[in-house]
């Protein structure tokens, strides 16, 4: 974001103020949507679906990822396979006791 | 010998360094807490049965603490560009704020421990009060954290908007994204813990 103009922040500044309402109304649903009490695999569904929303916000507008460099975009794809990788090590472990 | 790129872009990536830095350091934190995560998933699948978060824990609490973040969140966000719009009283004001709301954060979070502890519930009561006290606890340590270099921004250290703010900025923007990955992960700990 360097070299970026007054007149371009002073705009972002409007879309901070939406991101942070956005998120507010996200978190209330979230909380609302548990007091359902939906099936375990509905709940789950949801609440990371929600959690997703939230987490592109603060990563797209407030780390700036809407408008980054190459090289950042390069780094946080390696991380995204990492972490993806991490979370499928259990996952299929346990899907592996399933249909054993 | 003078760090180079602190200020300005360097020319092959487009960034200062320091960004650059962050987001490396970033990176290995989603790994860290990757990690937990990974091994919350294999916990909870591996257990005959598992406690719904919301009847062990205090909801409310959590909830508040989530609004208490994200908006430490916007703060934080704003504290940068008021840098940029070269309204310095501003930045101090939300810098504060930042840090005002990082404290709530862990006041609440200290209440929520305590009256855990009071009820003779340790890490070691259970396998869910014992991830949950680790991640917690870990995230609670990223927030002290936080605080200690927001603090230095927004007192000793704001001497350099003097002398070099394009420097300054650049640091209160990093102080920035580490900050919101705070937030960050604060957003995904909240379902799974309490929620699920």
């Amino acid at each position: 974001m360097e070299g970026t103009s007054v007149e371009a922040v002073r705009k972002t500044v409007r879309t901070y103020i939406i991101v942070f309402v956005s998120l507010m109304v996200l978190t209330l649903i979230t909380v609302a949507v548990s007091v359902l009490h939906l099936s375990i695999g509905m709940a789950i569904a949801v609440a990371l679906f929600i959690a997703l929303i939230k987490g592109t916000l603060v990563a797209g507008y407030f780390m700036h990822l809407m408008s980054e460099k190459k090289l950042i975009y390069s780094t946080l794809i390696l991380t995204v396979i990492f972490f993806m990788a991490l979370m499928f090590l259990p996952i299929s472990h346990a899907l592996d006791n399933l249909t054993r | 010998m003078e760090i180079p790129y602190t200020a300005t872009a360097r020319p092959d990536t487009g960034l200062y360094n320091g960004k650059l830095g962050i987001w490396l350091f970033l990176a290995s934190e989603v790994m860290l807490f990757g990690a937990l995560f990974s091994s919350y998933i294999l916990l909870r699948v591996g257990a005959p049965v598992w406690p719904h978060g919301s009847e062990l824990l205090n909801v409310p609490l959590a909830t508040i603490n989530t609004v208490v973040l994200i908006s430490s969140s916007v703060t934080m966000v704003m504290s940068w560009a008021s840098l940029m719009m070269k309204d310095f009283s501003k930045y101090r004001m939300y810098m504060g704020f930042t840090i005002l709301l990082s404290f709530v954060f862990l006041v609440i979070k200290y209440f929520e421990y305590t009256s855990k502890f009071s009820h003779d519930i340790f890490p070691s009561t259970s396998t869910f009060y014992a991830i949950y006290f680790t991640m917690t606890g870990l995230h609670g340590l990223h927030v002290i954290g936080g605080i200690v270099v927001n603090a230095y921004l927004w007192g000793p250290g704001n001497k350099m908007w003097k002398s070099d703010p394009q420097r300054f900025t650049n640091r209160v923007e990093i102080a920035g994204l580490y900050w919101h990955f705070v937030d960050l992960v604060w957003i995904f700990l909240f379902p799974v813990l309490y929620l699920l």
